[in-house]
């Protein structure tokens, strides 16, 4: 076994736009693999968590019971979680939904939508079912670090995890902090 | 002989009837804040503002500045109280940036990130909020209102309308407009009045006019807030 840091990363009720700005650090992705180790991640699509994970990066709200499972999954296996991105820190462009009673919700999407065929609303067992709001993470599990932006930039990442593979208290500047 | 007070130990002047605040201001020292604007009465309400004055918890805005007073400002704790002020306005409303017009013009995102505020820290309300898009030229959106009472300030103050008012208490406090139908298009505001243009948030936007500068190269995206508020406010107190 290797010595390296092992990242474990997941994408909630989020569109994979915090991974995308994650991987926009570029050739530095190197200099990062020479002490980290993917675990579960859709960059490795290990499925499951690793017992020694140190750190689990959280993309996206919860919007579903799956999603409630995954989070208690990182939170247990991760000795330490970041919540990444505007949808997992407060929600974000999912919870908008939040206003919308859910079976209203549902009928838009399934039933009355423009376009929509053979409609009906979608209850195979396999699929997870929604919860009524869309929560930030923060209000399931404790969350160890918050990375705002929709999304984080490259450089966000790259100031958190060098700052904390360095041994330091992550810290981010003012230019690093943004919210849109 | 000047008066003088000190902030954080350093002394500044003062003129009798300033305010803490603004002999602040005048002296460069930037103190958090957002219902405060010089132009207006001051309204003490967002508390942002709080110092310590000779040990006990003061508004800033309103508290007057006397001879001899030592003011603590830039405090860690007065930032952490700050930031948590900060926060509780976040999670009371329903403020989500990425999908704001006002983003990076915005005062009160511009005090969080001035605060590094990272997170919201409470539990999300997701109040039911309205949007007004009746006027044909502005937009009330109340889920971004923090109840700061700048537009009904400046509505009466300077429009001279009295367009808005703050009904309820509490949970329950909103913002009204004064029309039979509660509607804005129903009163006689218009899109050059002062109410119009004061909104520290993305409650009442101007319409049509929401990205004509791109978000990244807005007020904020460049410049901190303290620098942005000293070089505006001081030039009215002038």
């Amino acid at each position: 076994m290797t010595n390296k840091i092992r990242v474990a990363t997941t994408s909630l009720a989020g569109c994979f736009g915090c991974h995308m700005s994650f991987l926009d650090i570029d050739e530095r992705i190197l200099e990062l693999a020479e002490v980290v180790v993917f675990d579960r991640s859709p960059i490795t699509d290990i499925e499951h968590c690793s017992a020694d994970c140190d750190i689990g990066l959280i993309e996206g709200g919860v919007c579903n019971s799956e999603n409630v499972h995954t989070l208690r999954e990182f939170r247990k296996n991760c000795k330490i979680l970041v919540a990444v991105g505007a949808c997992a820190i407060n929600g974000g462009l999912p919870a908008m939904r939040n206003f919308i009673p859910l079976e209203d919700c549902l009928n838009e999407a399934y039933i009355n939508g423009i376009g929509v065929e053979n409609a009906q609303i979608p209850s195979d067992p396999e699929l997870p079912l929604l919860l009524d709001k869309v929560r930030p993470i923060h209000e399931v599990v404790k969350v160890d670090y918050f990375l705002p932006g929709c999304p984080p930039s490259a450089d966000v990442f790259w100031k958190f995890l060098t700052d904390l593979i360095a041994g330091k208290e992550p810290s981010l500047p003012y230019n690093l902090v943004h919210y849109d | 002989m000047t008066k003088t007070l000190t902030i954080d130990g350093v002394t500044i002047p003062f003129e009798d009837g300033q305010t803490i605040i603004q002999a602040a201001t005048a002296a460069g020292i930037y103190i958090p804040h957002l219902c405060h604007n010089p132009e207006f009465t001051p309204h003490g309400s967002c508390k942002l503002c709080t110092v310590k004055v000779n040990g006990r918890n003061c508004s800033a805005c309103t508290f007057p500045a006397m001879d001899g007073q030592a003011v603590i400002n830039n405090a860690k704790d007065l930032n952490a109280d700050r930031q948590k002020i900060t926060q509780m306005l976040f999670v009371e409303g329903n403020h989500f940036c990425p999908s704001c017009e006002k983003t990076g013009n915005c005062q009160l995102q511009a005090v969080a990130y001035h605060l590094n505020m990272l997170d919201d820290h409470f539990p999300l309300f997701y109040p039911h909020r309205e949007l007004d898009a009746s006027h044909e030229e502005i937009l009330i959106d109340h889920n971004r209102c923090i109840f700061c009472t700048l537009c009904v300030r400046a509505s009466h103050e300077q429009d001279g309308k009295d367009v808005f008012a703050i009904s309820g208490r509490g949970i329950n406090k909103h913002l009204i407009v004064n029309s039979e139908t509660g509607l804005l298009k129903d009163t006689d505001m218009s899109a050059s009045d002062k109410a119009a243009h004061i909104c520290p948030t993305g409650a009442i936007l101007i319409k049509h006019t929401a990205y004509q500068v791109p978000i990244g190269k807005r007020i904020y995206d460049h410049q901190q807030i303290d620098q942005v508020t000293l070089n505006s406010e001081s030039e009215h107190d002038k």
